[in-house]
């Protein structure tokens, strides 16, 4: 009967960390929205947000409130099962991806070791690439769903654009799989902290910065928010969208946002690593506290750099962003992965 | 072709080089400039609790005077809406009966006046016209509404409160104590 026995307390213990982690991802994308129009604000030398609450800290639950208020329109050609599975796929999509992160080391409570990390697989950053390439089915599905040619249009402008940097962050990714020799976020996370052991952007600069302009390109973020384009082309695959479903869409941007930003400190940035500092002469769970600080505080960082390039740079004409992608990037993460495969077999020969 | 001005300039069209295609030079460039904005100092004004200052000839919101015994000073002559270039002012005119004397200082009143404040220009021409100095306008504005029925001012706001028996309504009409550039 072993097989059928389910270590019950393991369980328990999963569902209660996916379920603090979807609640603090969303809570966080909640504030990044707001976060978003206050960066906006600073760098344009405006105040912002700043009547709902206390310095406009309630602003987010207005707006959400608003959305949610609004009225719900399906037009009346859309296919309506697939119209409402798009903003439902991008958000789900969107939140899968946390599954992997490793958030920090492990706590010791009630004579468990529980690691702070829902699911350690192997293929991790497999998995990752697998639900990432996922949200382009939200947008897909969005467009096509609406029945309406520019969000048609739009669905496919980003598709592609989706499709054509993915390319190329897979193959920046590579250079990083080499050094590591894994696939699992966690080892390439404990390897980074090891000490005496840089962190991966020190040995990976070029392929960090591949890796950063396309997950700016795979979460719609301007310069590459071509599929939203809102001011000039037209809103883009969500412009038959309305109330919540329009949340979701633009909820899911900022989701992805944060995952990315998680994504690129494990695999760049050392993760939960505390630089100059050795976690293990720590008790446990403050280790694991610090951990998370450090990896919200990278995460933070990340976000700003995201805002503060969305509020600089103009939007990427559509044949400057495939040039971009196929002509510049692709070529540059090959000539990346190949001088990092040359390196290492130097180094093992002599 | 002979250049009509100084002023021409000819367009570069080299081709970009290396470091041009790049557009990470470019881009840190940018990003230097909106990141130096953090500290730079806002020009924003949070309107209720701050205000800008008036300008001393500030035109704003009419208000119908009164006269130093408190009567109303308006005859109904009409000059300031034959004045008006907008067309926003009407009034009905009613002949003052014995008694009333403490109330209108002239023997015909406005009964009804109103300035219809989303055509009003606040070009300060009834102002001008009156020959009473009934009307002036003041240095505040029309809040908002939600109505275009709530932007038709009537006699009730726009006659000035007593300077008297309310000088502190009279202060508000008037926009005295706001703040003004003279000062
Ligand atoms: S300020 Fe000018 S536009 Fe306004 S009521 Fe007077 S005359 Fe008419
Ligand atoms: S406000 Fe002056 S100009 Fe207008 S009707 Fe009255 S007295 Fe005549």
């Amino acid at each position: 009967m072993t097989l059928l026995s389910i270590d019950w307390l393991l369980l328990i213990e999963k569902l209660i960390l996916i379920a603090i982690i979807v609640f603090a991802s969303l809570g966080i994308a909640l504030y990044t929205t707001f976060a978003e129009r206050k960066v906006a604000a600073i760098l344009q030398d405006r105040p912002g947000p700043n009547r709902a609450g206390p310095f406009g800290l309630l602003q987010p639950f207005a707006d959400g409130l608003k959305l949610i208020m609004k009225e719900e329109i399906i037009p009346s050609s859309a296919s309506k099962f697939l119209f409402i599975l798009g903003p439902g796929l991008a958000m789900t999509a969107a939140l899968m991806t946390c599954a992997v992160i490793p958030w920090s080391s492990h706590v010791e409570l009630f004579d468990r070791k529980i690691d702070l990390q829902i699911a350690d697989i192997n293929i991790g950053i497999l998995y990752v690439f697998g639900v990432v390439s996922l949200g382009v089915y939200g947008i897909m599905i969005g467009g096509w769903a609406s029945n309406n040619k520019f969000s048609l249009m739009a669905a496919l402008r980003g598709a592609s654009q989706a499709i054509s940097y993915e390319l190329a962050m897979g193959i920046s990714l590579i250079a990083v799989l080499m050094i590591s020799g894994s696939l699992s976020l966690k080892t390439m996370v404990d390897q980074q902290m090891a000490p005496g052991q840089l962190w991966n952007v020190a040995y990976q600069p070029l392929g960090f910065l591949i890796f950063f302009i396309c997950a700016m390109a795979e979460c719609n973020r301007t310069p590459f928010d071509l599929p939203e384009a809102e001011n000039e082309l037209n809103f883009g695959y969500h412009q038959e969208y309305s109330s919540m479903k329009l949340g979701f869409y633009l909820f899911s941007e900022y989701v992805n946002m944060i995952m990315s930003s998680a994504i690129m400190a494990s695999l760049f940035f050392g993760g939960f690593d505390i630089p100059f500092l050795d976690e293990r002469t720590l008790a446990p769970n403050i280790a694991a506290i610090l951990g998370v600080a450090a990896l919200l505080t990278k995460i933070v960082i990340f976000i700003f750099v995201f805002m503060w390039i969305r509020w600089t740079i103009p939007r990427f004409r559509y044949d400057q962003l495939m040039n971009l992608g196929w002509k510049t990037l692709i070529p540059l993460a090959l000539f990346n992965m190949l001088v990092t495969g040359a390196f290492i077999l130097w180094r093992q020969g002599g | 072709m002979q250049a009509l001005t100084n002023r021409a300039k000819e367009v570069s069209r080299k081709p970009m080089t290396l470091l041009e295609k790049l557009y990470l030079p470019a881009i840190a460039k940018g990003m230097l400039i909106t990141f130096s904005h953090i500290f730079k100092k806002q020009p924003t004004v949070s309107y209720p609790e701050q205000k800008r200052p008036f300008s001393p000839v500030f035109r704003g919101l009419h208000v119908l005077n009164r006269d130093e015994e408190g009567r109303e000073r308006c005859t109904a002559c009409g000059l300031c809406a034959v004045a008006c270039p907008a067309e926003a002012i009407t009034m009905e005119a009613a002949e003052r009966l014995p008694g009333e004397e403490n109330l209108y200082r002239e023997e015909k009143y406005a009964a009804k006046y109103e300035i219809n404040m989303l055509r009003c220009i606040f070009c300060g021409l009834c102002e001008e016209a009156c020959p009473k100095d009934a009307i002036y306008l003041s240095e505040t504005f029309a809040p908002a509404n939600f109505t275009r029925k709530g932007f038709i001012y009537g006699k009730d706001a726009l006659l000035i409160p007593d300077a008297k028996t309310d000088p502190e309504g009279y202060a508000k009409a008037r926009g005295i104590g706001e703040p003004t550039t003279a000062d």
